[in-house]
């Protein structure tokens, strides 16, 4: 296990990449830095996975099922050695295997393509059933976005997921309250979300999404098998560390310009682990 | 005529027997296991069937998990809802995904019959057809179903497989190798070619009889693999007989005849006509009466090829 220091030095390389992708190719810089300790923990701590070996059978499975924050899984791939980080500068290019929303085909390590909301549970699902199925205890953690709950077919792999016991499963709920058009309570409210989940009959455990112990506490928790799945509710910040774009809905999906991006790297700060992208 | 089965009673005793040959053959419902014949496969394998109730979206995302895991799942249901309600998750988690899923539906077409428009899917070969790395697949009868089930938990990709309710005569030869893209030809002529998939096969082989009590002679194809479409055979009766007539229990607007329509456009023009639904929803009713209101029997298949054959003296193309 890493310290919580060399998480955090990690989690601020994610969010420089982030912000230097973006800005460079257009993207979904919010949301995307709002999961980096979430992505960080989970790739550099929890998983159980090779990435010289992306395909191998007993690994771990992470679903990121809102896809257009691909750029915080990217810089986690290629940071951890899935991929050369250089090759994180054809993101959204013609011809890269980084596309503007992940694609399974393009990319080994990518477990589901995933962009249009709402799909990633009944994918993880499946996942989770079948490791039963053939009795491999690997885990499955899917990733998804608060105003994401909105779609219907979350709700469907929510009563699959109960019904099988699936307490081989976890579903990370990034909870910023944010989506396209505004804040996710008045769009369209979703809350109570720890009562819904409960009522549907997960155990639920709720975090502030950037605090590694949290975050390493509720993953320790999950790993404890009693039958359920886990919904894990970890509040966070669209944008977290950059003022300007904390809590705007704006910086959903628009890319920084080259002052707005110097901005926020000076505010994020600089990071001990590996080096920047130099563009 | 050979017994009555319908093309689901086919698929569900191939799924039963996969379930032996295959232990990662995997079938999944949403609450429609009778209607859909995979209650057999259910019984004997419980711990590989995974009834999912009432949520065809969830089934399919679920479904390409297990694809992404390394089982054969085969997600069944009603035509319309696979098709048509779980469209975009069968696009993205399916197709996109490049996963190893069997969508084995039933209750396609007109033939449905009184529960009506809103369950006899004709539009869903045209959605299905459009998707990259998809194999639609449209069995004629029970028989061919069974091998078509068998074929498709061979080979490695999605498939869409589509059966009907109605029990219809078994027409094809059980012993003649099914080939999943190879067409089969059932009759040689010389003045026109029909094009058949599903239940329209046996009326295209009714109406290439009374043709030939008018002394017409004509091809019958069976074309049981949509896409991908065997382009040879098309292109190679275009140019033998010169005119083509297509029958489909489903829309004429992208289903059997669009496929033809784009091989031969752009290889060997003639004139093709197309037998299906015209750009219509259906309604309640006996099957064969939705049949004949809807010009899907063989009395319609005589009078389309003999408006081909007009057509194609008619035609004159400019070298």
């Amino acid at each position: 296990m890493k310290s919580h220091s060399e998480m955090k030095e990690i989690a601020t390389r994610l969010k420089r990449d982030i912000i230097q992708l973006t800005s460079a190719n257009t993207g979904h810089p919010g949301g995307a830095i709002g999961a980096a300790e979430i992505v960080a923990e989970l790739y550099f701590n929890r998983l159980k996975h090779d990435p010289s070996n992306p395909f191998w059978e007993d690994r771990d499975r992470f679903i990121l099922s809102n896809g257009h924050i691909c750029t915080v899984l990217y810089s986690a791939m290629a940071r951890s050695g899935y991929f050369e980080v250089e090759e994180l500068k054809t993101f959204r290019k013609v011809n890269s295997r980084l596309q503007g929303h992940p694609s399974r085909h393009d990319l080994p390590g990518i477990e589901t393509a995933s962009g249009p909301l709402g799909q990633g549970l009944s994918i993880a699902n499946g996942i989770a059933l079948s490791n039963k199925l053939r009795n491999n205890n690997s885990k499955v953690y899917c990733l998804v976005g608060d105003g994401e709950l909105q779609e219907g077919q979350i709700w469907e792999a929510a009563m699959t997921s109960a019904h099988y016991q699936l307490d081989n499963l976890v579903l990370i709920i990034n909870w910023n309250d944010i989506q396209i058009d505004g804040h996710v309570k008045d769009v369209m409210n979703i809350e109570p979300i720890a009562d819904k989940f409960k009522s549907f009959g997960w155990n639920t455990i709720e975090i502030d999404g950037h605090n590694i112990s949290e975050i390493q506490s509720a993953l320790d928790t999950f790993e404890i098998n009693n039958g359920s799945p886990t919904a894990i509710i970890a509040r966070t910040v669209l944008g977290n560390g950059v003022s300007y774009m904390e809590h705007e809905a704006i910086w959903h999906g628009k890319a920084p310009s080259s002052e707005e991006a110097k901005q926020a790297l000076e505010e994020i700060g600089t990071s001990t682990f590996e080096s920047d992208l130099i563009y | 005529m050979a017994n009555e089965l319908s093309g689901r009673e086919g698929f569900g005793q191939a799924l039963l027997e996969l379930g032996k040959e295959n232990k990662r053959v995997v079938a999944l419902c949403a609450d429609l296991a009778e209607s859909v014949k995979v209650h057999h496969f259910a019984e004997q394998y419980p711990e590989r069937y995974f009834q999912i109730g009432i949520a065809e979206q969830d089934m399919i995302g679920t479904a390409a998990g297990m694809a992404l895991s390394d089982l054969v799942p085969f997600a069944t249901t009603y035509a319309v809802f696979a098709a048509q309600r779980a469209n975009e998750q069968i696009r993205l988690a399916v197709c996109y995904n490049q996963a190893n899923v069997k969508i084995a539906v039933s209750h396609a077409g007109l033939t449905v019959g009184e529960d009506g428009a809103t369950h006899q899917a004709l539009e869903d070969i045209a959605s299905m057809r459009a998707m990259p790395n998809m194999t639609v697949i449209v069995p004629a009868d029970a028989e061919e179903a069974y091998h078509a089930t068998k074929a498709s938990a061979e080979m490695y990709g999605p498939v869409y497989l589509r059966l009907g309710r109605t029990p219809v005569p078994v027409i094809t030869n059980g012993s003649e190798e099914f080939k999943i893209g190879k067409a089969r030809k059932l009759r040689n002529g010389k003045d026109a070619t029909i094009i058949a998939c599903g239940i329209m096969v046996e009326q295209a082989l009714i109406a290439s009889e009374k043709l030939e009590m008018e002394g017409i002679s004509v091809s019958v194809i069976n074309m049981h693999t949509i896409k991908p479409i065997d382009k040879e055979i098309v292109i190679e009766e275009a140019k033998r007989t010169g005119c083509i007539v297509t029958a489909e229990e489903h829309s004429v607007i992208g289903g059997l005849g669009g496929a033809v329509s784009e091989v031969l456009s752009e290889n060997y023009p003639v004139p093709i006509i197309k037998v299906g639904t015209k750009d219509t929803f259906g309604e309640s009713g006996p099957p064969n009466e939705l049949l004949e209101k809807y010009k899907l029997t063989s009395k319609d298949i005589v009078e389309a090829t003999k408006k081909s054959m007009t057509m194609k003296k008619e035609v004159v193309f400019e070298k």
